[in-house]
């Protein structure tokens, strides 16, 4: 275990550079004043993308600072989902954060702060690193989300992002301090999953894995604890929407995941059912795919739209989890990317919409759009479709792999009921269609910016083309998965 | 066999290319739109004689599976594996037949966003193809549920008044189905570890999974075929969508259904099927009946076909299930001939609706006077509805009903009632839109079938008269796979007879 320290620091190298780039961009940012925007964004998607060649040509292994930071191949696979989805924001944020006057270097500069917070929430293996990468991440979230800060919505969204966040991050430091006092004293994963493990479970452990879940629950916005989502969503600027759905969301899910196995798996089960976490898992698994299919059907704003089609396909994500096996993990890693691509260009489309009056955020204010713009149209039709879960889209794979899995695990009822939650869902996916190809047209939108057809193009082809070049990504997950177990 | 030309994959993507092709024309001026009309009629025919050129080829002595391709595709067990047998080669050439009747008639009727609606049957083609080539269920259900994306467009942009939620309920109530369908699919993978058609036929599953699985496929058939009471979906359907649509739903599509009773329920779970049996019969006797009823009392020519057609269902599940080698050659048989019938009848009611703009019956009478040969036509396809000997109804309708009484006397008498019905409805419609006195003002200016009409309407005429007076080529064709199917089920059910006697 005793690896000499520069080996250690070896491990995190990523991390560093993200570090030193902050560092040095707020530097540059603070002498040179708000002009410099276009100059910080280039340099931070330039760190990023570093970071991630970084993480693609250093396939290092191993434990750092104790048990602090682990650095194993599903790390890996989530710092290069997360950072790439990242850097992608950041791309298609230029445009907007032009029109909507929040073009200040900052922006650049709290979107590197939070993956580098992100970064170290994926590798982290104590409770304490979890908490601390997770509080980094979610402080310049905070800020993010009321960067408009002349806009009472962008404001509020993040006054009510931040309260709400902060007393979930209450829940989780609650529950660590129990897992800890009960435990006798440890906050490393390895350590606890050995007192969990013990038959049959005391009391104070449940109460804390159950704040602890409770916690990140909040995070990866999963019913009951998704309150937050659809105001944030919509107040929020749309590219920091983005960033929660894409980014923030796959750092999220590689926490929970992490803990979840390499934690709480071990743990016996509770008076011969389930296990504690399995049951805590399926039961927000299946609110999250209920509730967000429900109350998705009244939303006629895109963004709360999207909003509550992301805590249905967190409930979709957390089937996969439920399963607790390789399988299962594998299926979570491959939806996430499959979600990722698509909400990335869901995004890149909804920063499209833009009138001569400005931008609108109506679904009725895609009326006729296949008319207008048939690119636009087409490519929203396929990310609607494929969130559906129709084949031959990429989404409908996702589906198959969380699902089966479930099924494998001998989850079936979940299962059924995740699909009777897909058909609830796919009524307001295909509104969507239906309003862009029965509707009269009733504006026109602008032209689209380039860097924006071109995240468009992209996602649209990984969505329709999933079904031939899906197979490449299925090893990478699998080794991904296996690394946990 | 791996040296011989992919036929089936051919087939299956080349109404894609020809998709392709009329994605790169510009869409502007008629020249533009006349050359996308005759790239789709082109690459439909052109399948379609593929299709022949298969069905030259195909051995009808062999009841296995011929011109199998197989490629490693989403990893283990889950393969691209292509193969047509008995059962599923006339689906094929049916649908590369009526792909081009879908195209010509809506030569003039569709004059808006042609581009996207020719793109859109050519890959509903593909799926349908693809559908009953498919030899792995993952990519069979892939195909299958792929269909619903072009035909959702096609009734929700071009069909009639309400088709935003006709086209809606359709998606969702065949979603509901077939979602199901996929927890079974997943459960027979970790089951079996492959979900390779050939495999599964050969798998034995136990009883109590059998009857989960039955009903998880019963629950997506039923819906497509559609059978009673899940049919509700399909009158609004068939009446807003564009008659094209309503001609490749009714012809084609649908078949899905029972050809999934037969790919899968039948022979994967045969315990189950025996169980469940009397079930179907009940639904389908109903079906026969109850619809015919319904049938009767519609005053909209489209509506009384729908009912006409989910009523004719009803033997193709009854003969299905009764399970022997006339039953079942007679519910394929009956497949075929309602796809045969039902597009001819709807798109004669397509055309009447192009002339006079509104499907009500009451709308109509004497047609007989100006329109002769529109009226012979009908005729026939009327009396191929009814299942008057020497049409292709009267062969399907007759074998299944010889082949359920052999099983079940009383569900064949209470079937047969059908027929009678049948001809009660459809007279009723023939008596009141064709026959009378030419009273109407509108009605006296109406022009008897054009050149395109005569196109469409003729060889589906012929067709019906020939196969129904010489069935045997379709016959032959389907006997191996159906003595096989049906032996191996029986065998399966003696089997199990014999472990309990034990």
């Amino acid at each position: 275990m005793h690896m000499d320290i520069m080996a250690q620091f070896m491990l995190i190298l990523p991390e560093l550079l993200l570090a030193a780039g902050i560092v040095v961009l707020m530097l540059i940012g603070a002498f040179s004043g708000e002009r410099s925007y276009t100059v910080i964004t280039v340099l931070a998607i330039g760190v990023m993308i570093a970071a991630v060649i970084m993480l693609i040509t250093l396939p290092l292994q191993g434990t750092a600072f104790g048990t602090a930071l682990i650095c194993d191949a599903f790390g890996r696979f989530m710092k290069i989902m997360a950072l790439t989805a990242a850097f992608i924001v950041l791309i298609m944020s230029v445009g907007a954060a032009r029109a909507g006057k929040f073009d200040k270097f900052e922006f650049p500069v709290l979107v590197l702060l939070s993956c580098l917070g992100m970064l170290l929430m994926i590798s982290a293996g104590n409770m304490l690193s979890l908490y601390l990468g997770l509080e980094l991440h979610s402080l310049a979230l905070y800020v993010m989300a009321a960067l408009d800060r002349d806009n009472a919505r962008s404001a509020e969204a993040g006054l009510k992002y931040f309260i709400l966040g902060s007393l979930a991050s209450g829940l989780l430091l609650y529950g660590i301090s129990l897992l800890y006092g009960y435990s006798g004293g440890h906050i490393d994963f390895t350590g606890l999953s050995q007192v969990l493990r013990k038959d049959p479970p005391q009391l104070g452990l449940i109460f804390g894995l159950v704040f602890v879940l409770a916690g990140l629950a909040f995070k990866i916005s999963a019913v009951p604890f998704h309150m937050w989502t659809p105001d944030v969503y919509e107040g929020a600027p749309t590219p920091i929407s983005a960033f929660f759905a894409t980014a923030a969301k796959i750092a999220a899910v590689a926490v929970i995941v992490r803990l979840v196995i390499m934690c709480f798996g071990a743990a016996a089960p509770v008076a011969g059912s389930m296990p504690a976490w399995q049951q805590i898992i399926v039961f927000i698994a299946l609110a999250s795919m209920f509730l967000g299919a429900f109350a998705g059907i009244a939303q006629r704003n895109i963004k709360r739209l999207m909003a509550y089609s992301s805590i249905t396909h967190i409930g979709y994500i957390l089937v996969g989890l439920a399963a607790g096996t390789i399988i299962g993990v594998t299926s979570v890693l491959l939806y996430l990317l499959i979600y990722a691509v698509i909400m990335l260009g869901c995004f890149a489309f909804i920063l499209a919409m833009n009138t001569e009056s400005g931008p609108v955020e109506k679904i009725d204010d895609l009326a006729g759009l296949s008319r207008t713009n048939p690119f636009m149209a087409g490519a929203m039709s396929l990310f609607m479709f494929s969130l559906a879960g129709i084949p031959p889209l990429s989404g409908f794979f996702g589906k198959w792999y969380v699902f089966s899995a479930a099924v494998q695990a001998h989850f079936v009822v979940l299962a059924v009921a995740g699909m009777i939650a897909a058909v609830i869902a796919a009524f307001y996916y295909l509104r969507i269609v239906k309003i862009m190809w029965v509707d009269e047209p009733k504006g026109r939108f602008l032209a689209m910016p380039k860097e924006l057809q071109l995240v468009l193009w992209l996602s649209g082809l990984f969505t329709l083309f999933y079904f031939l070049a899906g197979i490449w990504f299925l090893p990478w997950a699998e080794t991904a998965a296996k690394s946990l177990f | 066999m791996t040296d011989q030309w992919p036929i089936l994959s051919t087939l299956t993507f080349l109404p894609l290319f020809g998709a392709l092709l009329i994605l790169v024309i510009k869409d502007e001026g008629e020249a533009a739109k006349r050359n996308i009309r005759n790239v789709a009629l082109l690459t439909s025919l052109f399948v379609f004689v593929l299709t022949l050129i298969m069905w030259a080829g195909f051995d009808k002595n062999n009841p296995g599976f011929q011109w199998r391709e197989q490629i490693d595709w989403l990893g283990k067990g889950l393969g691209y594996h292509l193969g047509v047998d008995g059962l599923s080669v006339l689906f094929v050439v049916l649908a590369a037949f009526l792909m081009p009747f879908a195209i010509l008639a809506s030569r003039y009727s569709v004059k808006e966003r042609l581009k996207e609606y020719m793109v859109a049957f050519l890959i509903l083609e593909t799926t349908i193809i693809g559908a009953f080539c498919a030899l792995n269920a993952l990519l069979f259900y892939i195909f299958f549920e792929g269909s619903l994306i072009p035909i959702f467009l096609i009734i929700g942009v071009w069909g009639g008044p309400h088709r935003a939620a006709a086209a809606l309920k359709f998606f969702l109530y065949t979603l509901l189905g077939s979602l199901l369908m996929l927890v079974g699919l997943m459960a027979i993978y970790w089951q079996v570890g492959t979900l390779d058609i050939p495999v599964l036929l050969s798998y034995h599953f136990p009883v109590t999974m059998q009857i989960w699985l039955w009903l998880a496929f019963f629950a997506s058939f039923a819906v497509k075929l559609p059978m009673f009471p899940v049919h509700t979906w399909l009158p609004d359907t068939y009446v807003q969508a564009p008659t094209a649509g309503t001609l490749m739903l009714s012809g084609i599509l649908l078949k899905f259904g029972g050809y999934g009773f037969l790919r899968f329920s039948l022979p994967m779970f045969p315990l189950a099927s025996a169980k469940f049996a009397p079930l179907i019969f009940v639904l389908s006797v109903i079906a026969v009946i109850y619809m015919s009823l319904i049938a009767l009392v519609q005053k909209d020519m489209k509506r009384l076909i729908a009912y006409s057609s989910v009523a004719h269902i009803g033997y193709v599940t009854m003969g299905i299930f009764a399970a022997n080698i006339e039953a079942v050659e007679g519910a394929v048989f009956q497949m075929l001939s309602h796809g045969l019938v039902a597009p001819a009848l709807f798109l004669s009611v397509g055309m009447l609706y192009e002339r006079m703009r509104t499907g009500e019956i009451s709308a109509y009478g004497g047609l007989v006077n100006n329109m002769p040969k529109f009226a012979a036509v009908f005729m026939i396809f009327t009396m191929a509805n009814i299942g008057l000997p020497g049409t292709t109804g009267f062969i399907g309708e007759f074998l299944t009903l010889i082949g359920t009484f052999r099983e079940h006397s009383w569900i064949a008498l209470f079937a047969a009632t059908g027929i009678i019905l049948s001809a009660a409805y459809m007279l009723y419609l023939y008596r009141y839109i064709i026959f009378g006195s030419l009273s109407r003002e509108s009605l006296k200016s109406l022009l008897d079938l054009s050149t395109r009409e005569k196109c469409l309407l003729y060889p589906l005429a012929g067709l019906i008269i020939f196969f129904g007076i010489y069935p045997a080529p379709l016959l032959n064709m389907l006997h191996g796979s159906v003595e096989l199917l049906v032996n191996n089920y029986q065998q399966a059910l003696a089997n199990s007879n014999a472990i309990f006697a034990k």
